[in-house]
């Protein structure tokens, strides 16, 4: 009976304190919202920056966050699907295929400030890109890849192998197999795991802010060669760098509203399609 | 070329027909080879780029690192005074910066494991499957919330706390840092050392059940002990995240380059330095190279945790 009772208690403890950890985290969460809401109108959201972003609206902070993001979307997705594709399809066990996994596990632990660091030195002064939208992309674009890479070789692997066998026992090239019978069924899970590293390239700081970011520019961008603001580094700037932080309170819980909303949501739509997509094809 | 190898070779290969008996379908063919050579070696050069990216990280970084050597040599990082903005005399000794990381971070894991190792036990041997299905989604989600938000966070809601509930005079503290960090190392060290969990064989908690262990016994004595490996790796990756951790740290550890053991006090992380400092320093200057001299260091901590965790991983075949 006492044993039973120390039992139940050590279930309880742990419980315990399993769901605190998920109460803390919806506690940040509701505390952003319930203080962030009232600050967003139209006007915080379509306008620019007054008074280094003291008054006025972040628009040309969002603008900008856009832009780094597609871009690192544009240079990591199909370098990250292509490697999977070759990591899953075609590669044989080897010492490439080590080295390529020892590189993505080096990279995918490599801290987001030592990528600044690296997109410095490289794009922003070696290549010349200046401080710039390209040199940001391409900087966040080198932190999103493994992410990118693990996922869409997880969304291959799933595929059965049935179905390539049978693809290729009828005469079809490999390449055909591929791009007809198994990319059709993988390129939702690619695309789900991609847009959790996509959401983590939303929300990082440490490497836009060596590469791209502008401390205040109230205007958007004309060509990838130029500064941009972003969300992040806004917040970091209204938190920490001006003088009145108190008064700029709505400012900031504003802005930090913003960016969870986008990169939560994003988490959050590709975790509701992989769902959906599980249902889907259960092999 | 390859009509001379199909001939000569006994039989067809795979997915080609004899040529010469379907002459319509060789121009076809050929260049159907032809595409999907072309396609394989495009795909092996995107395989390729993270190798690339791995070796132009390191060597961008020793590149920009290295004059320092020579002036004003390795030494001068070996100080206990962190004072690269001076009108006396410059000095880059990374001691207190080393220290205040190693007190972040150490103190982040002892808050981060225990939390973290109960939770994956709850997740994966005690709650209902319905209960984790909806339980890990939610941690999950902690992961993704960036860090320059809970950075603002802690400033907001997280130091005041800190200052009253201890009576300090800032609430800007090493323990404010790790408490945020703790928070940021948990669903890694949750969600690695679950998959530990769950991959150790159905037979050892059977064959513990079957001998009379209570289940609480089967977990702690048996399962545990198992997935520790797993568990050791889960520990050493969050560590890593939190070594390498920038904008929440920079915001809530008061950044005072100071040697210290005290939780309570202000302290300076190495991340942070880089952060606050490269966007005031002239590029190629003394204090410059020496920011990448961190760099390089942090470089090595995060790899070598890196390389070790995968290692205990290993053994699960968790990783190929």
């Amino acid at each position: 009976m006492n044993k039973r009772a120390t039992e139940a208690a050590a279930y309880h403890l742990m419980r315990g304190v399993t769901y605190f950890i998920v109460l803390v985290i919806a506690y940040v969460i509701f505390d952003i919202i319930r203080n962030g809401l009232p600050a967003i109108n139209w006007q915080f959201l379509s306008e620019s920056p007054r008074r280094s972003g003291a008054e006025g609206g972040i628009f040309p902070a969002i603008v900008g966050t856009f832009c780094l993001v597609l871009g690192a979307i544009a240079v990591a997705l199909p370098l990250g699907m292509g490697g999977a594709i070759y990591l899953s399809e075609y590669a044989t066990q080897g010492r490439f295929v080590r080295a390529v996994r020892l590189a993505i596990v080096t990279l995918a632990g490599v801290p987001s400030i030592v990528f600044g660091l690296f997109g410095l030195g490289l794009f922003v002064l070696f290549l010349g890109f200046g401080t710039s939208i390209l040199a940001g992309s391409l900087t966040l674009a080198c932190m999103i890849l493994p992410t990118i890479i693990v996922a869409s070789e997880e969304a291959l692997r799933a595929v059965p192998q049935s179905l390539r066998e049978g693809s290729l026992a009828l005469g079809a090239s490999q390449w055909q197999t591929i791009s007809r019978n198994v990319l059709p069924y993988a390129i939702p899970g690619m695309l789900t795991g991609s847009i959790l590293g996509i959401g983590r390239a939303a929300g990082e700081t440490a490497p836009i802010l060596l590469t791209v970011a502008a401390f205040f520019l109230p205007r958007l961008p004309r060509s990838i060669f130029d500064q941009v603001m972003a969300l992040p580094y806004h917040l970091y700037i209204l938190a920490t760098q001006l003088p009145d932080t108190e008064k700029v309170r709505p400012m900031q819980y504003g802005t930090a509203l913003v960016l969870l909303v986008l990169v939560l949501g994003m988490n959050l739509g590709a975790i509701l399609l992989r769902i959906h997509f599980r249902k889907k094809y259960r092999w | 070329m390859e009509t001379a190898t199909q001939q000569s070779a006994p039989g067809p290969a795979v997915g080609e027909r004899p040529p010469e008996q379907l002459p319509r379908v060789l121009g076809v063919t050929r260049r159907r080879q032809l595409k999907d050579r072309f396609i394989r070696a495009t795909l092996l050069l995107a395989a390729s780029t993270s190798i690339l990216i791995v070796i132009l990280i390191f060597s961008f970084l020793i590149k920009e690192a290295a004059p320092f050597l020579k002036h004003p040599g390795f030494s001068a990082l070996l100080g206990s005074r962190w004072t690269p903005v001076s009108f006396l005399r410059q000095t880059y000794g990374i001691y207190p910066l080393v220290a205040g990381s190693a007190l972040v971070t150490a103190l982040a894991t002892l808050i981060a494991v225990p939390f973290g190792v109960c939770g994956a036990v709850y997740l994966s041997e005690v709650a209902a499957p319905a209960e984790r299905e909806t339980l890990k989604p939610l941690i999950e989600l902690l992961a993704g919330i960036p860090s320059v938000v809970l950075g603002f966070f802690g400033l907001v809601v997280l130091a005041p706390w800190v200052k009253e509930v201890f009576g300090l005079q800032s609430g800007l503290t090493a323990l404010t840092g790790a408490l945020l960090l703790a928070l940021m190392a948990i669903p890694t060290i949750i969600s690695i050392s679950e998959d530990a969990l769950r991959a150790v064989p159905l037979s050892y908690k059977e064959a513990s059940l079957a001998l009379g262990a209570s289940r609480l016994q089967t977990i702690w004595r048996i399962t545990v002990p198992a997935a520790l490996p797993g568990i050791v790796a889960a520990v050493m990756l969050g560590m890593g995240r939190v070594i390498g951790e920038t904008m929440a740290v920079m915001m809530v550890t008061g950044n005072a380059a100071i040697i210290t053991l005290s939780p309570f006090q202000s302290v300076r992380t190495m991340t942070a330095t880089i952060a606050a400092e490269m966007g005031e320093v002239s590029f190629g200057s003394d204090h410059y190279r020496a920011l990448f001299w961190i760099g390089i260091i942090l470089l090595l901590a995060t790899f070598s945790l890196n390389l070790v965790a995968q290692r205990f991983l290993k053994k699960y075949r968790m990783v190929q």
